[in-house]
């Protein structure tokens, strides 16, 4: 960490050799950062290496599915993609409503490779495309932070963000989601936002729209950039920081980047119609009148500006009202209020849970715990507030950008669990700034009083971290290290620190540059282990890292593992079942399931599925989850009205895996009630309880999704015990009358059913047999041994 | 002798077959058969005929050629045919392989297919021989009823003839059909016919004419699984680097009577025996030894349900599809290894290099409906030719993998319908300059010089347009 400053000890004061040691800093920080790269790529290869290079959970076989259709067809026929394998009957066009960022980016590597003759499968570059970006992403932040506290906060916030496993959990290798590549964009996006800010060049500036127009390719979250940027731009305007370098880093932005966003065929006319975007073209407004109050201040004299502001005040409240008012009444009129189901759950994050069942139902949706921000930024919560302080001394343009996005970005972590990687890179970054920052204080403190050391040595650190850190002065750094050791672990050191610091801040204005050097100074003692201190919570942080990346996160969901007594034990039921539909079913054949599978069963089984990840079309999925609670006849006839052939359900009840559908299925209850509402809630709990043993209600244990999880459950073991609920099911013996079991994985995990063809019209039905409800019984069982249908 | 036997065979005969004799009457009707003995093999999904001839020359002159004949229905599932003859006296008998080739006859009765074994010696008038015939038929087995549930066992029809089908006259013949288990549902009796055990006798019968025909139907119980791969593609990539790449993808099917209704996996799991007791649930692979990063996956990903087991002669894989395979279902995946070149490429007399390799699919009891073998040479190498022991489809086609710049030569070589005792090797010649394994190294090290070049260059350019 702060590597050229810490490699330099004493050495002469001589031009030339500054010189060479910059140069030497700046090779060393080139194979720091590529250390960094190969430390990203390499931490998220343990899902490789421990399981197999394939392709994980549920939407990065959807996107794997598009790749694979991308480099078959082409790029036109990607576009005008109408997929008729999923939302059976209504399809999806995919290529209208599908970030194309990620499929782009990864077909032209594919592309790329194989003109190069270099053979690589399709499948192989998908794998490796989230551990790839994910080095990009962590050289993204070096470029951000250096623009905000030198090249040394640069290599910290890049290291750690290489290894941070919030990041991790959706970037090891074979996770090939959106999130994947959009981290890099989003990250480069407000790296660029800030060297235009610095430097106020225009080509940052046409650069900075183009990457932000590959983040709208990639990722949904784009909107976040467009609130963020102009959030800071209204407070740079108000805290007095209008510029034109602010100017230049806004205005192409908004025009360029809302003109380059309109062409995703996925965002079109969003781009310019849906609140999440009015922000930005409020600011673009605001700035514009700014800048122009500024012109006019520059060459109207103070008198006569005074006058213009007053009338330009009046007239201008009065067509803002007006405005405003038309703005309001436009925006009132829509039922969401302009706003998507997923953005207003982000603003009031009781919304979904209330109006939108099938968002809320989703568990990356909910919002975190607190043993999750521990689990997934670990020591980055603690230092995090240390980076904010750090970035208010002194508080320039760049590093108030960088309290905004954290700041923002916290608050959205804390609505959904799925944005804790949103918050990642911010923490990071403040934690970068905070950690090498200390280190700064600390090193320089410690090299000032080991014995033997010249002063001129001390002048020399003073012009290097001068050099590499632009924007900051000396009483910063005084002053930082008190508030740092606020988050220390340790309430020694702490206390220690806290006396020391005491005296130079107080004294910090003293101006000689060798008398300032000198109060600086931390104690030999308090520096030394204070900074031993900050090694063994980096360690702990690299620990941690390293075990997330290989224990938590790197199971790709579709094998499960589990160690037993004669070693590893492999569950791969979920590719038995797909892999048997795919080649022992008709390839027309529609199959039913809970809409989590869906994807997987047209990119594994490509067979059409009713409802898939997607989640587009409410009621469809709604009608699944109807057929789902209903009894077994009309689930049979909405089945069949679907054209289901197979309906597909995951049991985890023989060997206890507990995210299967028995457990998914209040949510069925739920959305499919939303819609059709003869099916409540109520009556599938006891008691305001959910529980499938003797004590479930009649309506849950007739249901259709009971009886296909649990049909001839109870010959495994004789007691029916379900080890997922713990305990022995309500209903252990049961027949399916309309449908039959063709296929259950080794395991029972997945458990496949065939509809049965519609019965024949039997010719005696107008029979009355109000009396003979016996005998009809009993001709019916006589008939299964002459019909094998029925 | 020969008058009576000729007056019998044109007796049997039309006019047709009376206008062959006059054609072709030396070869064919010098020789007679004295003793014949079939023994039919239906015990896996395989037939194997087991043929015993002991032929007689009647005529004047010498002859070398003796004919097969066959149904044209069982030409079709024919695989392979074999003579050998049995050499030297009682003591010190060794067999010897002889060349079988199929004949075209033009006027065959019935559309009756040839093969002509040709003998090491003439056979000189009045000696006689004794053949023995190999020769292995696939798909014949044809389950009845076609489609069972999963706790039926697999019944299958066998046709075939009471009486060897020869264009010779045969003196006396027997036929044995030996069934997989005692469980016999029906079978045509021409008498004398009797069943013992597990075997079914036809015969003996006695004085046939040529061209006889008694067609004869079993109906047994064989609940062995029909693994067919319907199509194999076998890659042998050849690096001079020293390993040897192969990668082999297959389509399997249960080809026996198809799966009918439900599957229940709590039958399956809890009564092996009773339930699914035709199904596929595990095949073995017999690799050459010293095979080294083995892989068994398919589109989806590896399949974890294998075992290599490996010794000094032999390495063994054992791979279970992902799920038990019932009649008619299918499953596809990809075998591939790695294998020391030294063990297969070989320099031969006149300075060129070969490769000898198996040829056949390495899955054991297996049949191979279609076979694709393609050797990929190194990029460079010069004038492939192939020596197949048995007459395959060849042609030439290029390849680029990693790096390549004029790609490499791909021998292809096909044949359809192919039984285990046919993996016997093939060779592969070719010419190759060592020079051409240092191309890809050499151009991967230029192609990073002139990018440093270029970057070395770009730092002292100053482009700026204006100073």
């Amino acid at each position: 960490m702060a590597a050229p400053e810490t490699s330099t000890a004493a050495v002469p004061t001589l031009y030339t050799n500054n010189t060479l040691r910059n140069a030497f800093g700046g090779v060393l920080s080139f194979f720091i950062l590529l250390l960094i790269g190969v430390l990203a790529f390499s931490i998220r290869l343990f899902s490789v290496i421990k399981y197999e290079s394939v392709i994980h959970e549920f939407d990065p076989y959807f996107n794997y599915r598009v790749t694979q259709f991308l480099t078959k067809k082409g790029i036109y026929d990607f576009w005008n993609w109408f997929d008729d394998r999923t939302w059976y009957p209504l399809g999806r066009v995919i290529g209208g409503t599908v970030y194309p960022g990620l499929t782009l980016t990864a077909g032209t590597i594919w592309w790329l490779l194989n003109s190069l003759n270099i053979p690589l499968s399709v499948e192989t570059v998908c794998v490796f495309t989230a551990p790839i970006f994910s080095a990009f992403a962590s050289w993204a932040t070096y470029l951000l932070t250096k623009e905000v506290k030198g090249v040394g906060a640069g290599l910290t916030a890049a290291t750690l963000l290489a290894m941070v496993p919030s990041y991790i959990s959706r970037s090891v290798a074979g996770s090939y989601d959106n999130e994947a590549v959009a981290i890099f964009a989003l990250i480069f996006t407000f790296s660029l936002y800030i060297k235009t800010l610095n430097t106020g060049s225009l080509f940052y500036a046409t650069l900075n729209s183009i990457v932000y127009f590959y983040m709208v390719c990639s990722w949904g979250g784009y909107t976040f950039i467009i609130n963020l940027i102009p959030m800071h731009v209204l407070l740079c305007i108000v805290t007095g920081r209008y510029s034109s370098r602010l100017y230049i880093a806004y205005a192409p932005l908004v025009v360029l980047g809302t003109l380059l966003a309109a062409l995703v065929p996925v965002v079109g006319f969003n781009a310019v119609m849906t609140s999440e975007h009015f922000a930005s073209f409020l600011v673009f407004i605001i700035i514009h009148v700014v800048a122009f109050v500024y012109y006019i201040k520059g060459i109207l004299s103070p008198k006569m500006f005074k006058v213009a502001v007053t009338l330009v005040v009046s007239v201008g409240l009065a067509v803002c009202c007006a405005v405003i008012a038309v703005l309001i009444a436009l925006v009132a009129s829509s039922p969401t209020k302009g706003w998507s189901g997923r953005s207003l759950s982000l603003l009031d994050p009781t919304y979904a849970s209330k109006y939108i069942p099938i968002i809320a139902s989703v568990s990356e949706h909910q919002p975190p715990t607190w043993p999750s921000y521990f689990m997934d930024i670990n020591v980055l919560a603690f230092l995090v507030p240390a980076g904010i302080i750090a970035c208010f001394l002194p508080l320039t343009d760049a590093s108030s950008f960088v309290v905004l996005y954290i700041a923002t970005s916290v608050y959205f972590s804390g609505v959904m669990v799925r944005l804790m990687l949103v918050l990642a890179p911010a923490a990071c970054i403040t934690s970068g700034i905070a950690l090498s920052e200390a280190f700064d204080v600390l090193t320089r403190s410690i090299k000032f009083q080991l014995p033997g050391v010249s002063s001129g040595a001390e002048v020399d650190e003073g012009e290097t971290s001068s050099e590499t850190t632009e924007a900051r002065n000396d009483e910063v750094k005084a002053e930082k290290p008190e508030e740092k050791s606020k988050d220390r672990p340790s309430k020694k050191s702490k206390k220690k620190e806290r006396e020391h610091v005491e005296k130079p801040s107080a004294k910090a204005k003293v101006k000689t540059k060798a008398e300032k050097k000198r109060l600086l100074a931390l104690p030999l003692e308090a520096s030394a282990v204070s900074l031993l201190l900050l090694i063994v919570l980096g360690a702990f942080y690299v620990v941690h890292c390293v075990w997330a990346a290989a224990e938590a996160y790197s199971a790709p969901s579709i094998v499960l593992t589990s160690h037993t007594r004669n070693g590893l034990h492999v569950f791969d039921d979920f590719r038995e079942a797909y892999a048997w539909l795919r080649h022992n079913t008709d390839v027309d054949d529609k199959v039913a399931s809970w809409w989590d599978y869906g994807y997987q069963t047209t990119a594994m089984a490509n067979r059409t599925v009713i409802v898939d990840n997607n989640t587009w079309n409410n009621t469809h999925i709604a009608t699944v989850g109807t057929a789902m609670s209903s009894p077994e006849k009309a689930a049979w006839e909405i089945f069949h009205s679907l054209d289901v052939k197979y309906v597909l359900v995951v049991f985890g009840g023989l060997i206890g895996y507990p995210s299967d559908d028995i457990n998914k299925f209040l949510w069925m209850v739920r959305i499919g009630g939303g819609v059709f509402p003869h099916i409540k809630e109520p009556d599938y709990l006891r008691d305001g309880q959910y529980r499938i043993d003797s004590q479930a209600t009649p309506t849950m244990l007739n249901c259709l999704m009971y009886k296909l999880a649990y049909y001839r459950f109870v010959e495994t073991d004789g007691k029916a015990y379900d080890r997922v609920r713990r305990t022995e099911i309500g209903k252990k013996y049961f027949k399916l009358t309309h449908f039959e079991e063709v296929f259950t994985t080794h395991h029972w995990m997945v458990r496949i059913y065939k509809l049965k063809p519609p019965k024949n019209r039997i010719r005696g039905k107008t029979k009355k047999s109000k009396s003979k409800t016996s005998s009809t019984s009993s001709s019916k069982r006589g008939g299964i041994r002459k019909n094998p249908w029925h | 002798m020969e008058a009576p036997i000729r007056a019998t065979g044109i007796l049997g005969f039309t006019l047709f077959s009376l206008l062959f004799f006059v054609c072709r009457s030396s070869p064919l009707h010098n020789l007679f058969i004295s003793n014949a003995e079939r023994r039919i093999d239906v015990t896996s999904h395989i037939v194997k005929v087991y043929l015993t001839l002991k032929v007689e020359n009647a005529g004047t002159t010498p002859t070398s050629e003796v004919l097969l004949a066959f149904p044209p229905t069982q030409v079709d599932h024919l695989a392979t045919v074999e003579a050998l003859v049995t050499k030297g006296k009682r003591k010190k008998t060794t067999l010897v392989r002889l060349d079988v080739k199929p004949t075209e006859l033009p006027d065959a009765p019935n559309g009756a297919k040839y093969f002509t074994i040709y003998l090491a010696n003439p056979l000189n008038s009045g000696e006689s021989t004794t053949l023995e015939v190999l020769y292995l038929f696939t798909h014949s087995l044809e389950p009845f009823p076609a489609e069972i549930g999963q706790s039926e066992s697999q019944l299958v029809h066998y046709r075939d003839s009471a009486l060897i089908l020869s264009p010779y006259h045969i003196k006396q013949q027997t036929t044995f059909i030996k069934t997989p288990s005692t469980k016999v549902e029906s079978f045509t009796r021409v008498e004398p016919t009797n069943r013992a055990g597990t075997e079914i006798k036809y015969g003996p019968y006695e004085d046939r004419p040529p061209y006889s025909f008694s067609p004869i139907l079993v109906h047994f119980e064989n609940n062995s699984p029909f693994p067919v791969v319907e199509e194999l593609v076998r890659e042998v990539e050849i690096s001079h680097w020293g390993n040897l790449q192969v990668t082999e993808q297959y389509t399997l099917v249960h080809g026996g009577a198809r799966h009918k209704g439900v599957f229940s996996r709590v039958d399956y799991q809890s009564r092996p025996t009773l339930s699914g007791a035709s199904s596929l649930q595990h095949l073995l692979a017999r690799l050459p030894p010293r095979v080294h990063s083995v892989y068994y996956r398919d589109e989806i990903g590896n399949i974890s349900s294998s075992h290599l087991r490996t010794d000094s002669r032999k390495s063994e894989l054992e791979i279970e599809p992902r799920y038990p395979l019932f009649g008619g279902w299918k499953a596809t995946f990809v075998i591939g290894y790695g294998l020391p070149l030294q063990d297969f490429l070989f320099e031969s007399s006149d300075d060129r290099r070969y490769l000898n390799f198996t040829f056949g699919c390495p899955l054991l009891e297996t049949v191979v409906d279609k076979l694709t073998v393609k050797v990929v040479l190194p990029e460079g190498s010069k004038d492939p030719s192939a020596v197949v022991p048995f007459p395959v489809d060849q042609h030439l086609e290029t390849k680029y993998s990693y790096l390549d710049v004029v790609g490499r030569t791909v021998v292809v070589m096909e044949k359809k319908n192919l039984v285990p005792v046919q993996n016997s090797h093939f060779q592969v010649y070719y010419t190759f300059k060592p020079i051409f394994m240092l191309a890809e190294p050499l151009m991967l090290a230029s192609a990073f010089f002139l990018f440093f070049v270029a970057c070395v260059a770009y730092l002292h350019i100053d482009l700026s347009i204006r100073k």
